[in-house]
């Protein structure tokens, strides 16, 4: 259960992490602003409540997994473990820079606690539903996570790996797109229409649940609705507002790829996006939250 | 002559045995299937020509059968491998490695996870199936992957060895397979070592260094027997493409002063392009290179194909002659 006191906790975190993106990618001076943003909400509702998972022991075997198939958006992941407790807040500042375990796109390898490295788009799915039926083999009972991007899903291995999950009811493993409507060269429906991609995923043999991604009890209720799934993997279509919580960043493609101090300028100066970004957020004080109430 | 270290078949020179590359790894998975519960199997709707089949049939709760879709059979079997399993994947080399490069390097390569990618009908073998189906840049793909080993047996019983040995091995390996029966050269008794290049045959006083991977090593070693008399030469089987056995390669190149190197793949990037890399660096001689230059395959017969490609016995002596002349 999700006492209200827990759900404000995490909408607070999520602010906190919110600065932390803004703070290393003014620091990194390149990486991804608008969709890190965007999941800061639902980062935080993992790492502080969805997750089982020990940060002091990131190899924890029962633990459960949770694979990022958009590697690009891993500032939110980053801040997010970091405010959980796997490394100190600080390291965060060190993003993209030589020498650090927080590559600019995520390295299994380099850091204890990312279960896979991605980036390349459409294999995050494959990865995730390989090592839930894995699992299922040894009759594990941790469940495997695997969140997308919605631009993503113009990928065939995208479709591979659901019609896979699909055929193989793989009911341990919950995806989750991050439907932002947004991608590099602008709006998705524009670039490749994705719509219906409830029916899509429904016609490869998953139970489909949509919530407004922003709404930290809703994607808690669904998560814990996807356990209760027993024949069928289950996919949440996260609706997320890209750049959440900074209004001139929110809706805005151009943030897609763009860092603060080298956005678009049309609103905020370039010298002056870090510091106004910063101050909407620490002014927030949570109260995204509050829109839902 | 041959090196009697090597236990080589003393039929080889007549008509000896002869069994698909495809059938040693069929009956090394079989095995592995009762050794090591963690070894599973991923297949691209390919079981029987991958010599998978048994392995299915006898463990089907071990068979995963993807369909056709190469991209999606290497990410599951990443995803399978980071859990703690040993996945052997099996398809043809043309779509694996040849379709899913990029998942290969990032989920398998990059991860450094052990998922063993098994290619089938690599090289012209495949013969009246076409350029589309005839894989000549699978080693090329591979062998420049960092945590990537390349093996290319040259006969069933190598290939028996080392399958065996990729389960044991903890790292990313690929492993190329052809379909045609082709003539079984080493015995139980020949050695397998990981990474180490085994020297079959050696002249009194060899003029001329030949390295050969994969089957066509038997046409090497007729082209060492056909110029017994003429330039005496040494042939090494590089089986291990990746690592390199880089000290047996320059030891063989300073000994006989020129090189030859044997391939059914594209020169370019293959174990030709290898034994290069190394020999520019470490002790430069001239060298001709058989394999094929820069063109696709294309219908026919493996020994038709052998022979227009020029990779046959009389090919191979005449790169040896070719090269001994520059000397």
């Amino acid at each position: 259960m999700l006492s209200e006191q827990k759900e404000k906790e995490i909408a607070l975190v999520a602010n906190k992490i919110r600065e932390t993106i803004i703070e290393m990618l003014t620091a990194a001076g390149s990486g991804h602003t608008a969709g890190p943003l965007g999941m800061a909400d639902i980062f935080a509702t993992f790492y502080f409540h969805i997750l089982h998972h020990d940060p002091h022991n990131p190899v924890w075997a029962e633990r459960d997994r949770l694979f990022l198939s958009n590697g690009h958006i891993v500032p939110v992941r980053y801040a997010a473990m970091a405010h959980a407790g796997y490394f100190p807040v600080e390291e965060c500042l060190t993003l993209r820079k030589f020498g650090s375990r927080l590559q600019g796109h995520p390295e299994r390898l380099r850091l204890l606690g990312m279960e896979t490295t991605s980036g390349p788009l459409g294999s995050g799915l494959s990865q995730a539903a390989g090592y839930a039926y894995a699992a299922r083999m040894d009759g594990k009972t941790f469940r495997t996570y695997c969140l997308m991007s919605d631009g993503e899903q113009d990928a065939g291995n995208v479709w591979e790996a659901a019609m896979f999950a699909g055929n193989n009811k793989l009911a341990n493993m919950t995806a989750l797109i991050d439907r932002n409507n947004i991608q590099i060269n602008g709006m998705t429906e524009d670039i490749m229409p994705l719509e219906n991609l409830r029916a899509k995923y429904e016609a490869f043999n998953w139970h489909v649940l949509e919530v407004d991604g922003h709404n930290i009890r809703a994607v808690v209720d669904a998560v814990e609705e996807a356990k209760a799934i027993v024949e069928k993997p289950t996919l949440i279509i996260a609706h997320t507002i890209p750049g959440k919580g900074i209004k001139e960043i929110e809706f805005d493609y151009r943030w897609h790829g763009s860092p603060p101090g080298k956005g678009p300028t049309d609103k905020v100066p370039a010298d002056k996006q870090a510091a106004v970004f910063l101050q909407e957020l620490r002014t927030l004080k949570g109260t995204i939250v509050s829109e839902h109430e | 002559m041959l090196t009697t270290h090597a236990h080589i078949r003393d039929d080889i020179f007549a008509a000896g045995e002869r069994m698909a590359t495809r059938d040693g790894f069929g009956r090394a998975l079989l095995e592995l299937g009762e050794k090591n519960k963690n070894v599973v199997v991923l297949c691209a709707d390919l079981a029987e020509s991958t010599r998978v089949l048994a392995f299915k049939e006898k463990f089907p709760d071990r068979y995963i059968e993807i369909g056709v879709a190469e991209q999606n059979l290497a990410a599951v079997a990443s995803g399978m491998a980071n859990y703690g399993k040993i996945p052997f994947i099996a398809s043809y080399a043309a779509f694996s490695p040849g379709r899913n490069n990029e998942q290969i390097r990032t989920t398998i390569s990059l991860n450094n996870v052990p998922v063993k990618i098994m290619g089938m009908h690599a090289g012209i073998s495949v013969g009246p199936d076409g350029a589309t189906h005839q894989a000549l840049e699978d080693i090329a793909l591979m062998r420049v992957q960092p945590n990537m080993v390349v093996i290319s047996p040259c006969d069933a019983e190598e290939a028996y060895k080392a399958t065996l040995a990729a389960a044991k091995y903890e790292g990313p390996v690929y492993m190329r397979f052809g379909r045609e029966k082709t003539p079984t050269m080493t015995t139980t008794e020949s050695p397998f070592s990981w990474g180490k290049a085994n020297l079959l045959w050696l002249g009194e006083n060899p003029q001329v260094a030949v390295f050969a991977t994969g089957p066509l090593l038997h046409n090497a070693l007729l082209a060492a027997k056909q110029l017994e008399h003429e330039i005496a030469v040494s042939v090494t089987n590089i089986h291990t493409i990746k690592p390199l056995d880089t000290q047996a390669v320059v030891a063989a190149a300073k000994n006989a002063g020129a090189a030859v190197t044997v391939e059914e793949h594209q020169v370019a990037g293959g174990l030709g392009g290898a034994v290069a890399e190394v020999l520019a660096a470490e002790f430069p001689v001239p060298m001709e290179f058989v394999g094929v230059h820069d063109q696709f395959g294309q219908s026919g017969e493996m020994s038709e194909l052998v022979l227009h490609y020029k990779m046959g016995p009389a090919d191979i002596a005449d790169a040896i002659r070719k090269v001994h002349g520059r000397k």
